[in-house]
């Protein structure tokens, strides 16, 4: 005992105590960083993003620019109304079609249309973009996020369910090169 | 009255706490700590503490729910009995919080006491400023209206901006692919749990090493910190000039932390609660979301700055500014404490003072963002229109139907995204305004698609007509030289 090199048995037990224990916390961290990070790793993959109906064909009058909204394709029970998303819908013409977030691509604010002049403007730092969504004033680098769109059976359809932020937009379609005007 | 000492002796010869106790609360401190100044830590303590009842008190009747937060904050301000008073205190309470951690901050870095041997104390300090606007923003998100929603908005687009991690940091922070539900609830674990754990773990270690270390000194000009000799120093002076901080210095405290208290009650009773505003409902999009007080300033920021600047300043910015704080007393941990003798000190606290300030002034009436309801709201001033031609009335017709007036003001109402157009004719020639109309620029989309030729010559001819009375619009020079040489001067 005397001498500082022998390992004591009682040293000895609690060393193997600490690694027991270490082996049992990694063992636990596994499930508990899984489930902090789910909303990250996306276990099922970006299931969340589908085809989601917004109208049907007629109710976009011809070179008119509409609100729409849809129910979130991924839900959860507590949503409530949060669920619930809004887009611009342009109809150029026949089944040409421009389906654009409303989250303003500067810093996400809800950006509102102008038949007047053409022009969404956004009321948070004055971004403004013309009517095919491309960027006309303001501190936005980019025109408006576009959703993918497709006619189904005379159903207008986006594919949606995550939202646009300046980084994300590789899910979505790119949007105009900056500053067209 | 012997038999309350024997159940403290009881209780005592168990905790053993009664000697800690007085030893802590007599410690001595130097005399000239006993001073009105030093009274913000405990202030800013106190304030926590009535954070953390409010807050109890609150989470009784709040539900974390995104479908049903909002019903149960109405039902806060308008069912349960003086709920709106413990809503109000709470809101006010977080603005008093902010306000009197950063005063404590910047008394703390003008008397120098972040100085050798304090540099830990400064740096947890930074910790609890850092913790204190986490839970400024994440009340805010918990208050769940269209303010929230969209400030969450707002942040994750920030976020999303970091170099590769964007995206991930988003999902992390929204707990989906939206703002919904599961936002809400993470947040309410942070602004519940996670933030005030760590508030209370740094705010003990804290205010434990106030204790061990001793309270700074008052700074004295000539008199600078070294690391060989200050503990000696400082021993010395609690030793000849020292008292007991308490009762020396404890009166002015709460007195002031009473105060303080006092004062928040009276801005809730006064005031109000905050909000709720609008439900937090996505699809309804006529909404100006506009940040909580302390974050005003960053709102201004981020549309003023170019947009080039934008990400590298809200990305590194924030960074720099956390490692600049820690570094300080590694920096300047020995030398000069008054603030006498610190030109660049003072220097840098009026110059972000006056900078924050400024942005906040700035974004109370937000001159960056367009009016959405000035081109049907605000009159043209008769001024303009008297003695119009029909073109020129037709013009002005275009001016407010086009949502110009959202961006430029006439008779000072309007937007002010643009220059005012009052004496617009002064400064451009009709050319200029028609070219400036069709093509825009200088931060002006370009009208050219949304205008027929008939309505920017009357939207020009409207606009030529403002300059005041008695001065000439501006006009080409070359334009009149070369009419008149060919001879058709009008």
């Amino acid at each position: 005992m005397s001498n500082e090199n022998m390992v004591s048995r009682r040293g000895l037990f609690m060393k193997i105590g600490i690694f027991f224990d270490g082996l049992v916390a990694i063992a636990l961290a596994w499930p508990v960083g899984r489930f902090l990070l789910s909303s990250v790793t996306h276990s099922r993959g970006k299931a969340y993003v589908s085809w989601v109906p917004l109208g049907h064909v007629s109710d976009f009058p011809e070179g008119e620019t509409r609100l729409a909204t849809f129910r979130n394709p991924y839900v959860m029970p507590t949503d409530g109304k949060t669920a619930d998303t809004a887009c611009w819908v342009r109809r150029i013409v026949g089944e040409q079609f421009q389906v654009f977030a409303v989250n303003c691509a500067h810093l996400g604010c809800p950006v509102r249309w102008f038949p007047q002049s053409g022009l969404f403007m956004c009321p948070c730092h004055g971004g403004a973009y013309y009517r095919d969504g491309s960027r006309a004033s303001g501190p936005p680098e980019r025109g408006l996020f576009e959703y993918p769109h497709k006619i189904e059976n005379e159903w207008v359809t986006i594919q949606a369910g995550e939202l646009p932020t300046p980084g994300l937009s590789a899910a979505l379609i790119a949007g105009k090169l900056p500053c067209a005007g | 009255m012997r038999w309350v000492r024997q159940i403290g002796q009881w209780f005592d010869r168990r905790l053993q706490l009664a000697a800690p106790i007085r030893e802590a609360a007599e410690h001595p401190i130097p005399r000239s700590t006993a001073s009105w100044w030093y009274v913000f830590g405990t202030a800013a303590l106190t304030v926590f503490l009535l954070q953390f009842v409010t807050g109890i008190l609150l989470a009784l009747t709040y539900v974390p729910s995104a479908s049903e937060s909002w019903s149960s904050l109405q039902a806060l301000n308008h069912d349960v009995t003086l709920g709106w008073f413990i809503r109000a205190m709470h809101g006010w309470g977080s603005n008093f919080m902010v306000a009197i951690v950063l005063i404590h901050m910047v008394q703390v870095f003008l008397f120098g006491a972040y100085k050798f041997p304090r540099e830990l104390t400064w740096i947890f300090g930074v910790f609890l400023l850092l913790l204190t606007f986490g839970m400024a923003f994440s009340g805010q998100v918990l208050r769940f209206d269209q303010d929230a929603y969209w400030g969450l908005g707002i942040g994750a687009s920030i976020a999303s901006r970091v170099p590769i991690a964007g995206p991930a940091i988003v999902s992390l922070m929204l707990g989906g692919p939206i703002i919904a539900g599961a936002t809400l609830s993470r947040f309410f674990a942070l602004h519940v749990f996670v933030i005030p754990g760590m508030l209370i773990g740094f705010v003990c270690l804290h205010v434990l090493m106030v204790l061990k270390l001793g309270a700074n000194e008052w700074p004295m000009p000539g008199r600078p910190v070294k690391r060989a000799t200050y503990v000696t120093e400082y021993h010395e002076l609690t030793k000849n000039d020292g008292v007991p901080y308490t009762p020396y210095a404890i009166w002015k405290e709460l007195f002031f932390a009473g105060f303080i208290v006092l004062a928040v009650a009276a801005c809730a009773l006064y005031f109000g609660p905050f909000g709720p505003t609008g439900r937090p409902d996505p699809t309804i999009i006529q909404t100006v979301p506009k940040p909580d007080y302390f974050f005003l300033w960053l709102y201004a920021l981020l549309s003023l700055l170019p947009p080039s600047l934008e990400t590298p300043a809200l990305i590194v910015g924030p960074v720099l500014m956390i490692i600049g704080l820690l570094l300080l007393p590694f920096l300047s941990g020995e030398g000069e404490k008054s603030w006498r003798r610190r030109p660049i000190a003072v220097l840098t606290v009026l110059l972000i003072a006056i900078t924050l300030s400024t942005f906040t002034h700035l974004a109370g009436y937000t001159p960056w963002s367009p009016h959405m309801n000035a081109w049907s709201g605000d009159p043209v001033p008769e001024r303009f229109l008297h003695g119009a031609t029909a073109l020129q009335r037709q013009g002005a017709l275009v001016f407010q139907a086009k949502q110009c007036r959202n961006c430029h003001s006439l008779g000072e109402l309007g937007g002010q995204r643009g220059p005012a157009l009052d004496s617009v004719a002064m400064r451009l020639t009709q050319d200029q305004l028609i070219r400036q109309v069709i093509q825009g620029g200088g931060n002006m989309p370009a009208y050219g698609k949304n205008l027929s030729p008939a309505e920017t010559t009357a939207l020009v001819a409207f606009l030529e007509t403002l300059h005041p009375a008695g001065q000439a619009p501006a006009r080409e020079a070359a334009r009149d030289t070369v009419l008149r040489e060919s001879g058709t001067h009008r």
